[in-house]
């Protein structure tokens, strides 16, 4: 693909997932796509990480599936937040910003 | 909750799998459709973007796998493995019957003499504080175990500064009354406080108080828990009842607890006191007892035995009449319980994990080779998206099923194989090893089995898990069947070949020494002929024969009743038989030598005149006695070789006038010398003895004699009938342990020592010489299997088929080479663990050694000579072109 491609942060990805879906319902190319999006191309997710992080997540209760009709009238399997989902969200933004702001005073110490 | 929501969220996946797998496959395809939609839209060509697309995705099988372990149980791929290992199992029936057969052998025998090893050795002795408990003896010129007397107990008992309690055991059994008359019964006379010492209370009733050894006391008696249930069917009103032993009124007070068993008095029904009333019992120089002492705390075995033989040697200087060149010897009383079991036992636990070894060997070979054969399987599901962790696992879960099935059968084997075992000792030396009645699949054995069969699944499973680690899995894809890897089995299956070669010739050594011991054994001079020879013990509890001629007519009229029965050639009466305990002695002196000189032990014998013919003992000098030499005529005795050349070395000894201490006036001039009847365990060094006439000598018939009977041919139809004739003459006499002569040597608790280990261990052997032939050639086999294509070459490049023959042959000899000699040198060293076991054989026998490693080597050239064959008849044209 030739682009450089910064490395997902352990648990990142989560929280990328459940930012990417947001208040909307998306299939897993519509995810990928956003994430790519919304992060200016710095991440992309590849189907072989993405996948398995969508059934992990449903079946910790995060997002519920259903099987939907296509922008293109393909079957397509779609995903949605639950409300565990949008707490996740709160939960995982908390320890994000924590670690960003930590990060940042680390790298601004002399 | 929220793991419970979890949970059932897993369950509704689970339920729904099938559908999920499909879901899925459908989400994948959707997602890369349009993904090669896209690309197709930015202008890439369709084949293109379909690769690209497909460079994205992955493995996609991997992918399925990953998201379907993320949704799933752990056990569910578990549960696919274990199907898929059964599976495997399955599809090579021949494979998985092997192995596991092989495993359920090694395993059987390790658990089933672990299970002795367990009862003898790791149970704790049924007493307080075993470790504590010593036995006492006496030694004399004889031997270092022999009896004391109760004079000198009670001496040991006062003087003792060591002993918190001690006490003294007698083993005479008992003569019980019973509705058809005196029956023989087993039991022992022991001092009051024997039980407390033990540390062991009756679990019914009560123990003997102390003072109820006394000679006023009312005669009481505790039973064993053997005995009440099967002489008083296990009633409660047991207690109170009356016994009559050896004719006196004894009221059983008590019930021993089930697991209580004391070897050295075993087997034992009934438990009566010892009094100092009695004739021996009040004769300092009649020794009949044995001490038992608990050590007082802190009080060290050593110091314990120093402390007894300071007054061992007070007593021989204060009563030199009687314990002149006596002293005391002391052993702990586990090693009195196991001493003679505990050799037997670590070499036969050492023979089974041998084995053990050799058949967990075998099998790794067998898995080895199979991993090598699955080599390509391995690669293409590796290809096709299985996770090297996967791939693994599933050798781990085949190697585990292995162990497990294994170990299940080979358990079950055991606990079959532990009772046949026990049929290897007769019931009489049985008696005397109590532990292993306990013998059982307890939780410990079981344990042990469960430990072998993990230890056994671990390996089993990591050497082939291994063999994928190492390699590179692609290499068996690319290269076929021909690959550089199978050298690094081929060295690694070697090496275990020649272990299992090691270990077999250890084996076959220990086998082919312990099977010689027996043989000697069997063959040992005994000094009599003892095909043909009937023999019973007569003992009764009547007061009749109350004088000499009374005594000496009814042996009279027995011996002539006896000896018209038919079949019978001779008669003879005996106070003991040969091929017994060695016991019942005396001190001599001889007339004219200075006193005092060293104590003169000697067995001594009361026979009937026509003893030496019955037994056909060689006369090596004088003469037999006749039967008219009685009290009226000058008293005679036979001496044998053994006291000849001790007593009287360079001397004649006939014509020499002897007396036993304390009746000089009874001197016996010797008229005999013959040669050593063996009267102690056949393995027993010859032992200096005397034989008197009984009729100079007479016994009350009540007091027990023995009857041998020469006969024409079947020894065994005569012992029926000699016990009706006895009854004809008294039917007041209780006849008892018709026997042969033979089944006695037979049974003898030496023979049945050295025969059950000489059949365990050799047949730990023969599996040991199988499993390591067919390691062998499994080797060979696959060796040549993989070399026929250069075979072929070298066949195609002018080599003869001889040569082809030398170069199988050469491999196979350089390894059964090795494995032979190492297994010699590893003998050597290891049978030094065998000498208590050996008789009249070295640890290093040189015909054993050389007739095992012949063995081997012949074993292995026919092991090698079928492969060699098939290698020499390889067509080179079909071996380029195969593969």
């Amino acid at each position: 693909m030739g682009q450089s491609q910064t490395n997902l942060l352990q648990g990142t990805l989560d929280l990328l997932i459940l930012k990417a879906v947001g208040d909307g319902e998306q299939h897993g190319l519509g995810i990928a796509r956003r994430i790519r999006q919304i992060t200016q191309g710095t991440f992309q997710v590849k189907p072989g990480s993405l996948f398995p992080a969508l059934h992990r997540m449903e079946e910790a209760g995060w997002l519920s599936s259903f099987w939907g009709e296509s922008e293109n009238n393909r079957r397509a399997k779609f995903y949605r937040r639950t409300k565990a989902g949008e707490r996740q969200v709160g939960i995982e933004t908390k320890q994000w910003a924590t670690i960003a702001q930590a990060m940042a005073s680390a790298l601004k110490a002399t | 909750m929220e793991w419970l929501n979890r949970m059932l969220r897993k369950f509704g996946f689970f339920a729904k799998r099938e559908q999920a797998n499909r879901e899925l496959e459908e989400e994948m395809r959707f997602h890369r459709e349009q993904a090669e939609r896209a690309l197709r839209a930015e202008g890439a060509p369709a084949q293109e973007a379909h690769y690209k697309v497909a460079r994205a995705f992955g493995n996609e099988a991997r992918l399925g796998d990953e998201s379907h372990g993320l949704t799933s149980f752990w056990f569910e791929s578990v549960g696919q493995d274990i199907r898929f290992a059964a599976r495997q199992l399955r599809k090579n029936p021949g494979f998985a019957a092997t192995a596991v057969l092989i495993l359920t052998l090694g395993i059987g025998a390790g658990v089933t003499i672990f299970s002795f090893v367990d009862a003898a050795l790791i149970q704790p002795l049924p007493y307080k504080e075993p470790s504590r408990l010593v036995i006492l003896h006496e030694s004399n010129t004889l031997g270092p175990h022999f009896h004391l007397s109760y004079l000198d107990y009670l001496d040991y008992l006062h003087r003792n500064t060591v002993f918190q309690s001690l006490d003294v055991y007698g083993t005479f059994g008992f003569m019980l009354q019973t509705p058809t008359g005196p029956q023989p019964a087993d039991g022992a006379s022991v001092s009051a406080g024997f039980f407390r010492t033990l540390g062991v209370a009756p679990i019914l009733g009560r123990d003997f108080r102390p003072g109820e050894d006394q000679p006023a006391a009312p005669r009481v008696a505790l039973i064993s828990y053997a005995a009440w249930q099967r002489r008083f069917g296990g009633r409660k009103d047991v207690l109170g009842q009356t016994a009559v032993l050896d004719s006196h009124p004894t009221t059983i007070i008590g019930v021993l607890p089930r697991s209580f068993h004391f070897a050295p008095a075993e087997p034992s029904d009934f438990w009566a006191t010892e009094r100092p009333d009695g004739d021996c019992e009040k004769n300092r120089g009649c020794h009949n007892l044995v001490g038992a002492a608990r050590l007082r705390p802190g009080v060290s075995f050593g110091a314990a035995l120093a402390d007894a033989e300071r007054i061992g040697v007070q007593l021989a200087q204060q009563y030199p009449d009687d314990d002149h060149g006596r002293g005391a010897t002391m052993m702990p009383l586990t090693e009195a319980v196991l001493g003679n079991v505990r050799p037997l036992l670590l070499v036969l636990l050492t023979g089974a994990m041998l084995l053990l070894l050799i058949a967990a060997i075998n099998v790794a070979s067998l898995l080895l080779v199979r991993s090598e054969r699955r080599k390509r399987e391995m690669a293409v599901r590796g290809a096709l998206g299985a996770s090297r962790t996967r791939l693994i696992r599933q050798f781990v879960t085949e190697g585990i099923v292995l162990a497990i099935s294994a170990g299940v059968l080979g358990t079950a084997l055991a606990g079959v194989a532990m009772h046949l075992l026990l049929g290897l000792f007769p019931a009489d030396v049985l008696a005397t090893m109590p532990y292993f009645q306990q013998i059982s699949l307890n939780p410990r054995v079981l344990t042990f089995a469960a430990l072998v069969a993990l230890v056994a699944g671990i390996v089993f499973s990591l050497l082939p898990a291994l063999r994928v680690l190492l390699a590179d899995l692609r290499e068996g894809l690319t290269e076929g069947v021909r690959g550089s890897s199978g050298l690094v089995w081929r060295r690694f299956g070697s090496n275990l070949v020649v272990l299992e070669l090691t270990v077999a010739v250890v084996l076959l050594v220990g086998a082919g020494l312990l099977g010689k011991s027996f043989y000697r054994l069997l063959r040992v001079d005994i000094g009599f002929v003892p095909e043909h020879v009937a023999t019973l013990q007569v003992s009764g509890t009547a007061n009749t024969y109350g004088t000499a001629p009374q005594q000496i007519s009814f042996f009279r009229q027995l011996g002539a009743r006896l000896a018209t029965l038919p079949g019978v050639r001779s008669v003879a009466f005996a106070s003991q038989l040969p091929i017994g305990d060695g016991d019942g002695s005396g001190n001599f002196r001889i007339v004219g030598q200075v006193w005092p000189s060293d104590h003169n032990e000697v067995l001594i014998r009361d026979i009937s005149a026509g003893y030496f013919s019955t037994f056909e003992t060689r006369l090596l000098r004088g003469r037999y006695f006749a039967d008219d030499e009685d009290t009226s005529r000058q008293r005679v005795v036979v001496i044998n070789q053994q006291m000849a050349k001790t007593y009287f070395p360079g001397e004649d000894p006939l014509g020499k006038q002897i007396y036993l201490e304390g009746s000089p006036k009874e001197a016996m001039e010797i008229v005999g010398v013959v040669d050593d009847i063996q009267e102690g365990q056949p393995d027993a060094a010859a032992q200096s003895g005397m034989y008197r006439p009984l009729n100079q000598n007479p016994d009350n018939p009540n007091d027990g004699f023995a009857v041998a009977l020469r006969t024409a041919q079947n020894e065994d139809s005569v012992l029926s009938s000699a016990t009706m004739a006895i009854h004809s003459v008294d039917s007041g006499l209780a006849v008892f342990d018709p026997v042969t002569m033979t089944q006695r040597m037979h049974d003898s608790p030496s023979a049945s020592l050295h025969r059950s280990s000489a059949f365990l261990v050799g047949g730990f052997a023969g599996l040991a010489l199988l499993l390591s032939v067919v390691g062998l050639y499994g080797v060979v086999a696959y060796s040549v299997s993989q070399r026929t294509r250069e075979i072929g070459v070298r066949m195609a490049l002018g080599a003869q088929r001889s040569a082809v023959y030398g170069l199988i042959l050469r491999e196979a000899g350089w390894l059964a080479a090795v494995g032979i000699g190492a297994g010699l040198i590893c003998s050597v060293a290891a049978t030094v663990l065998l000498r208590k076991l050996l008789f009249r054989v070295s640890s290093w026998d040189v015909p054993t050694l050389a007739a095992v490693a012949i063995v081997l080597a012949v074993a292995a050239l026919l092991a090698s000579y079928l492969p060699a064959r098939r290698a020499a008849s390889v067509n080179p044209t079909e071996a380029l072109h195969a593969e």
